[in-house]
């Protein structure tokens, strides 16, 4: 039972994991009906260039010089201004031009930006595994290992507190002040917002540099596991089952559906294996083995089946067209 | 001059040009790079790239070639992508004087590679790596993939264990754990260690990661419950960060924990830190730059200006780029036995392959390349293109790696039963006679 508990436990952490890379791509979703498919890619982008200050690498010759490493302190916010500098340049060379475009038009000039950061962020900093050192706990959680007997890794506790804060202060950002009810405006309709004389562009800048932070942090907490590095960029995917399952335009439906797929896919992949020995194996030899690596997939299966009772996801809008 | 002339000298030039400077090129040694210095590999690519790579060009600098011929290195980046390696090699194979060998880092770009290999008459060295059976140089004339098999290596990390536990006959009832990259790659020990632990008596299960491996958790959750008494880990980039800071986590002894060569280099460390302190991993040479033929190319490349990648000089000596500096060595050998077979500076790829075959690299010869005890001795037969079949331990002590035990030999009892039967089924397959090496 105890292991039962501990599966279910590192289960919702890893979710909140997936859950920070979900609620990038739902911030510009609302906000702009864009499916950001660069969100992993800005997620690695903006960690590298944060490795890049605290370390004093020198853009472009990826030298690494002691006398220019930053604090904390200082290389975060620079960092936080970069990724606003890539919001002005996104919006000023790519949403500004494809106001109205089809769907599928928008989504390939962010399959576009995703590359073309990926090649940036190699050509400025490098492609070496990069060790980031914020003083993050690591390990094990002593105490309630030593205690207890139940695993659960510091990091993960450190970044669900952070997904919770972060949660707390967008929800604050969105109802209570003036640029929030005005992206909500435009995520509810983009043209009576601007007959009210809300500026989308300012609008589009604002939510890509929030984007932009939420990917810094996800970065910073993948990173801190893996050290940074350019697989960094495919933890997108991992964000998609949990948008298919929460719907693309809830910030909730992001954190929820990230718990359901971090608990569904530990236990498939701790238990899976036994249940189905325990099914078939009266008739057919299996080896509880063969059930292994199905991390990967088992989300998308889980989120397909939620699809099926509720194609808009559990927290998406219901979508009534009258005929 | 009217503009129809102008236009029809310009149009001649064009034409004229490359064909005058084609006729004027001398022959060179042209030695393909198959690199993938992008993507989620590429920590893991660059190194062994600029290993090789460096090693091509300090000859061109330092001997003005191999006998008097210089050689021309044609980098293409393959991603560590199987689609884009096989395209890398049909876009170079012609490359200048023609492609002498391939090194395609890659298993599932060598498994796409073998059956070109003969009908292009270029000959592919995996070293360490692709498919085991093509040791059997009977049936796989154009494969060569010494210093060790997978099957060899999985064998002897057994027999290191059983070192480790009092005996062999200490085996029996331990559980022996694979973590593996579930690719063509990760799967190759699955067999070899299936049939050891019927022959020990020992808990052989394999736990397969799905690329990249960013998110293992419930593996890990897995080998906690379960606790073997040792993990094999066969894992290519992320994958082996991510799986020794786990195995951290869940206080897994890291003296237990042994990954195959290409799970230990300094990449895979140090995102883990302190943690990773003790951590083992196979290996065919040393680590380190303190060998003559590193002094060279710091002395020929890095201070002369001359090095391909110069931001690279304070990481010479890693465990990757050594890899990179000893394929170079072996094939750049290969090259002077397949001149002295012949008797032409004029080699082409199927000579290559001789060379290959008749390749001895003894102590002395490692002592005249400044590379005395960085790696071991090799010799190649007609039907034995696996060499020397030897792998020793290495253990990250937090700063670097060091080599931490003897060269053990496989248990060629079970593995050559599985290399005939695994040849012989792809010679079926693919219509091959063997060939009489006597």
């Amino acid at each position: 039972m105890l292991f039962f508990i501990e599966t279910v436990i590192s289960g919702l952490l890893a979710g909140v994991m997936y859950s920070l890379v979900a609620l990038g791509f739902v911030l510009i979703f609302k906000a702009s009906g864009v499916f950001n498919f660069a969100q992993g890619v800005l997620a690695l982008f903006a960690a590298l260039t944060l490795v890049g200050f605290l370390n004093g690498t020198t853009p472009f010759t990826h030298i690494d010089n002691p006398a220019f490493a930053m604090p904390a302190w200082m290389a975060i916010p620079l960092t936080i201004l970069v990724m606003v500098l890539i919001a002005i340049l996104v919006e000023k060379f790519i949403l500004r031009h494809l106001v109205n475009q089809e769907q599928i038009i928008l989504f390939m000039s962010m399959v576009g930006l995703a590359y073309v950061l990926e090649g940036a962020g190699d050509i400025i900093w490098g492609s070496d595994v990069k060790v980031i050192d914020l003083g993050l706990p690591q390990g094990a959680w002593d105490w309630l290992l030593d205690t207890h007997g139940i695993y659960v890794e510091k990091i993960e506790m450190v970044a669900a507190g952070v997904a919770g804060a972060l949660v707390v202060v967008l929800a604050i950002f969105f109802q209570k002040t003036r640029i929030g009810r005005a992206l909500r405006a435009v995520a509810d309709d983009h043209q009576a917002a601007l007959s009210v004389g809300i500026s989308l562009r300012t609008i589009w800048i604002i939510v890509w540099s929030v984007a932009g932070v939420v990917a810094l942090v996800t970065g910073v907490m993948w990173g801190a596991k893996s050290g940074i590095q350019f697989s960094l960029s495919l933890i997108a995917l991992k964000a998609l089952p949990v948008l298919i399952l929460g719907g693309f335009e809830s910030i909730p439906g992001a954190i929820v559906g990230g718990l359901i797929i971090g608990v569904g896919e530990k236990l498939a992949e701790v238990y899976g294996g036994e249940v189905i020995v325990a099914m078939f194996g009266r008739w057919f030899e299996i080896d509880p083995g063969i059930f292994t690596a199905t991390e990967n997939w088992f989300a998308y299966v889980l989120a397909l089946v939620f699809l099926l009772f509720r194609p808009q996801g559990l927290f998406g809008e219901k979508i009534i067209e009258r005929v | 001059m009217k503009l129809r002339t102008w236009i029809a000298t310009a149009a001649a030039a064009v034409v004229a040009i490359p064909l005058a400077v084609g006729s004027a090129s001398a022959y060179e040694l042209t030695v393909p790079s198959m690199d993938y210095r992008t993507g989620p590999y590429a920590p893991n690519g660059i190194p062994f790239a600029n290993g090789w790579t460096d090693y091509w060009t300090m000859l061109n600098e330092r001997d003005g070639g191999i006998n008097g011929v210089k050689i021309k290195v044609v980098p293409c980046e393959t991603a560590y992508n199987t689609k884009q390696g096989v395209e890398c090699y049909e876009k170079t194979k012609k490359e200048g004087s023609g492609a002498l060998v391939y090194q395609p880092l890659s298993t599932g770009i060598t498994y796409q590679l073998i059956p070109k290999a003969s009908v292009d008459q270029i000959p592919i060295h995996s070293m360490g790596y692709g498919r085991t059976s093509a040791a059997n140089g009977k049936v796989f004339k154009w494969v060569f993939n010494f210093p060790a098999t997978y099957w060899s290596q999985a064998s002897a990390l057994v027999k290191y264990i059983g070192e480790k536990e009092g005996g062999m006959d200490k085996l029996k009832g331990k559980k022996i754990y694979l973590v593996y990259h579930n690719s063509a790659y990760g799967k190759e020990p699955i067999r070899t260690l299936q049939e050891l632990a019927k022959k020990h008596g020992f808990t052989y299960q394999g736990l397969a990661v799905d690329h990249p491996g960013q998110e293992q958790k419930a593996t890990w959750l897995k080998i906690r419950r379960e606790k073997p008494d040792w993990i094999l880990m066969w894992g290519w980039g992320v994958m082996n960060q991510v799986a020794i800071k786990e195995a951290a986590s869940i206080r897994f002894p890291m003296d237990r924990f042994i990954g195959v060569w290409w799970s230990g280099s300094e990449n895979d460390v140090k995102p883990a830190g302190a943690a990773a302190k003790g951590y083992l991993s196979g290996a065919f040479h040393q680590p380190g730059a303190n060998f003559p033929v590193h002094k060279d190319i710091i002395k020929h490349l890095y201070d002369a200006g001359k090095a391909p990648h110069p931001d690279f000089k304070d990481r010479v000596g890693e465990v990757l780029y050594n890899r990179g500096l000893v394929a170079a060595m072996w094939a750049s050998e290969a090259v002077r036995k397949a001149m002295e077979i012949h008797k032409t500076k004029e080699i082409t790829g199927a000579m290559m392959r001789d060379g290959y075959e008749a390749l001895d690299v003894d102590e002395a010869r490692l002592k005249e390349l400044g590379a005395e005890g960085l790696t071991i001795p090799v010799k190649i037969t007609c039907e034995n293109h696996e060499g020397p079949r030897k792998v020793a331990v290495q253990q990250w002590d937090g700063k670097e790696w060091k080599i931490v035990s003897n060269f053990y030999e496989p248990d060629m009892d079970v593995i050559q039963p599985l290399i005939d039967e695994d040849s012989q089924k792809f010679a079926k397959e693919n219509n091959i006679t063997p060939r009489d090496c006597k």
